[in-house]
């Protein structure tokens, strides 16, 4: 063996901390994972093959009968038009909340920061305080307001409320970022003659991009996962497509379909699913600027 | 009538009092540095000039009109900013035109004024370039073009040199002082920390420390008369001598005495401050010690010897005070040799020791 003096790139051995941390990392994805799998093997079994018990097991015979039936065909109480209804609210939701919610964020939060506003910072804590109130406390008295203006159980009443409890974290979310833009940026606008809006529009919505990439993920995934605020306002009609998830998995008629219960929730889940995926790189950042919820 | 005129401001930030009654008037065509060290208020001055921050109290005058109240745009202002500020999605001739376009001018005078511009700070290639696409000095440039395009009557720059290496720092310095030798009549404030670039540029420095200006004169004034020790000591580089001592009465007027140091005092220094017994500092620049051996100071030891080429530093001792001097370049020297030292009795500067002020 020669003994070369060391150069170059030092190498690297495989450590006994090292095999914990992948010993870890591995059990932890397989905690993960699990369930997801199970979900979706189940999807795709017959019923004959489920009752044989082996949940783990790859289907013997692949159908892809239960998606069609959670999407098309399944029952929530009397109506059997499968979970494509509520996917539909759900996107005539989701549009309109996540659009309105950042555009107010984005102005918001750029007034609070650029704009010495006559109280800004007191109205920054009223709206930070409005973040970590639990939405419950809140439930009631929204319903009586809505009823008296006969806005109650429609599209618009959930819409307005998704952008007024997305208001708070999306102010708090763009304020922040704006803080780190360069103040001199503003200044040499304001010489140049920009207005509030014209500063807005022409120099810092341009820059916004990244912020609004996060902005989009967590109002999407947030909004598309609601499943309490859709029940209480948005009326029969524009029900979202986690309350008739809900009610699929839980109409109680005949025999327990485990694959198509499994197949409507695996539809749900891939909005949400779709955008971690696609953006993972932004959703972490997303979370290191401080801003997620739950 | 003067350009720019700072009457008795006082500005505040929250609880902190930044300024209380600063004023500072400036002519028609002046070049005047604000000089001081980081957080003295040089940007909070030129900021309320610009009108980018609200004076509590005061007034603040431009080119004959009372802008306290207006908006930065309507002030007849440009300014140039240390982090040269350009907007990061325009390309540079969107930068340069962008005041133009929200003031809304013809398209061909934008572009005449654009094409002007460009020429002058040799970037008319660089137009169709975004900020990303430039180095820090090709930034600063087009930074600078968008502030002329405003042909405005008066330029504000805060620190525009200070996040560039050193060669680009003269480059640029020597052509804002050509700009504004070109544009007559043009008013230059310019604020930064770092003296040479006060000494080159300016027609008068005012100097700052605390929030208050310490002196306002022009940079020979400055140099050879500071009004206090801290002037004194901020302004010249190497530093001034400080030696402290008193005043002593000799035969021919009064003596400043120091240990075994005495220096008598030209006639300019006005005997009513100089009575018997008083603490005073002397400052004397390097340049105004000579080496002489008939000269009065001996018994100075050459502990440290720096070469500049054009000129040699020494610094030396007597065990008592130590002074640094500037000699020649042709005059060489060995550590630890004796010398003989010859001040300059008539280019020294005589402070009071508790107030600091100039006597
Ligand atoms: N936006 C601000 N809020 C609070 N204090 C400030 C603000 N800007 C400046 N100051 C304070 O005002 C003083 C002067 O600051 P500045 O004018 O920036 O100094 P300089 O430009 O000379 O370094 C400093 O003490 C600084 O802490
Ligand atoms: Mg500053």
């Amino acid at each position: 063996m020669t003994t070369s003096a060391p150069s170059g790139r030092k190498p690297r051995h495989l450590t006994v901390d090292r095999i914990g941390v992948y010993a870890f990392l591995a059990i932890a994805a397989v905690f993960f994972l699990l369930p997801l799998w199970i979900m979706l093997m189940t999807s795709l079994k017959t019923m004959e093959e489920i009752r044989l018990g082996s949940i783990i097991a790859f289907p013997s015979e692949l159908t892809f009968e239960p998606w069609l039936k959670a999407w098309a065909s399944a029952c929530t109480g009397l109506d059997c038009n499968g979970i494509r209804v509520g996917f539909w609210n759900s996107v005539k939701i989701l549009i309109p909340s996540v659009a309105l919610s950042i555009a107010l964020g984005c102005v918001t939060g750029y007034a609070l920061s650029f704009w010495r506003v006559k109280g800004a910072n007191m109205m920054f804590g009223i709206l930070l305080l409005g973040a970590f109130i639990p939405y419950q406390v809140f439930l009631y008295p929204l319903v009586r307001i809505f009823a008296t203006t006969g806005l109650y159980n429609s599209l618009a009443c959930i819409v307005i409320v998704h952008v007024i409890f997305g208001l708070p974290v999306m102010t708090l979310l763009f304020r922040n970022f704006y803080a780190g833009l360069p103040i001199e940026l503003f200044k040499a606008a304001r010489v140049d003659g920009g207005g509030f809006w014209s500063i807005f529009l022409l120099v810092i919505l341009p820059m916004s991009t990244p912020i609004l990439i996060v902005a989009t993920i967590l109002q999407v995934t947030g909004i598309w996962n609601d499943f309490l605020f859709g029940l209480t306002f948005a009326g029969r009609e524009n029900l979202p497509m986690t309350v008739q998830l809900n009610n699929i998995v839980n109409s109680t008629q005949g025999e327990r379909t485990y694959n198509v219960d499994m197949a409507a929730t695996m539809l749900t889940a891939i909005v949400p699913l779709a955008v971690y995926f696609v953006s993972g790189r932004w959703f972490v950042r997303g979370i290191a600027s401080g801003a997620v919820k739950g | 009538m003067s350009a720019v005129s700072v009457n008795d401001v006082s500005v505040a930030f929250g609880s902190l009092k930044v300024f209380d009654g600063i004023s500072l008037d400036i002519e028609e065509g002046e070049f005047v540095v604000l000089l001081g060290p980081s957080g003295c208020g040089k940007s909070t001055l030129l900021n309320a000039v610009a009108g980018l921050i609200e004076v509590e109290e005061g007034q603040i005058w431009i080119g004959g009109n009372n802008v306290t109240w207006e908006e930065p745009k309507d002030r007849g202002i440009a300014m140039v900013f240390q982090s040269y500020a350009l907007y990061p999605r325009m390309s540079v001739r969107e930068n340069m035109s962008f005041g133009l376009r929200m003031a809304k001018t013809p398209k061909a005078e934008i572009a005449r004024r654009v094409e002007r511009a460009a020429e002058l700070l040799q970037i008319a290639h660089l137009l169709d370039r975004r900020p990303d696409q430039l180095s820090g000095g090709q930034r600063q440039r087009v930074a600078i073009g968008r502030a002329l395009v405003r042909d405005a009557a008066v330029f504000l720059f805060d620190e525009p040199l200070s996040n560039l290496d050193a060669q680009l720092r003269n480059e640029l310095r020597v052509e804002i002082k050509r700009l504004h030798q070109q544009m007559n009549g043009t008013t230059m404030i310019y604020v930064t920390h770092d003296q040479i670039e006060a000494m080159t540029l300016a027609d008068r420095i005012a100097v700052m420390k605390d929030r208050r200006i310490q002196q306002l004169g022009t940079p020979h004034e400055i140099y050879h008369r500071p009004a206090n020790l801290f002037v004194a000591g901020f302004v010249g580089s190497p530093r001034m001598n400080f030696i402290e001592g008193r005043i002593d009465q000799g035969g021919e007027g009064p003596i400043f005495r120091s240990g075994a140091l005495a220096l008598p005092l030209a006639a300019e220094h006005a005997p009513r401050a100089l009575e018997t017994g008083r603490l005073v500092t002397l400052g004397i620049r390097p340049e105004h010690l000579a080496l002489d051996p008939a000269g009065p100071w001996d018994g100075f030891q050459a502990e440290l010897l720096e070469t500049h080429g054009a000129d040699n530093l020494v610094w030396c001792g007597n065990g008592q005070v130590s002074l640094q001097l500037r000699l020649p370049g042709d005059v060489s020297l060995k550590r630890g040799e004796m010398l003989t030292l010859a001040p300059d009795p008539a280019r020294v500067s005589l402070f009071d020791s508790e107030s600091g002020e100039r006597l």
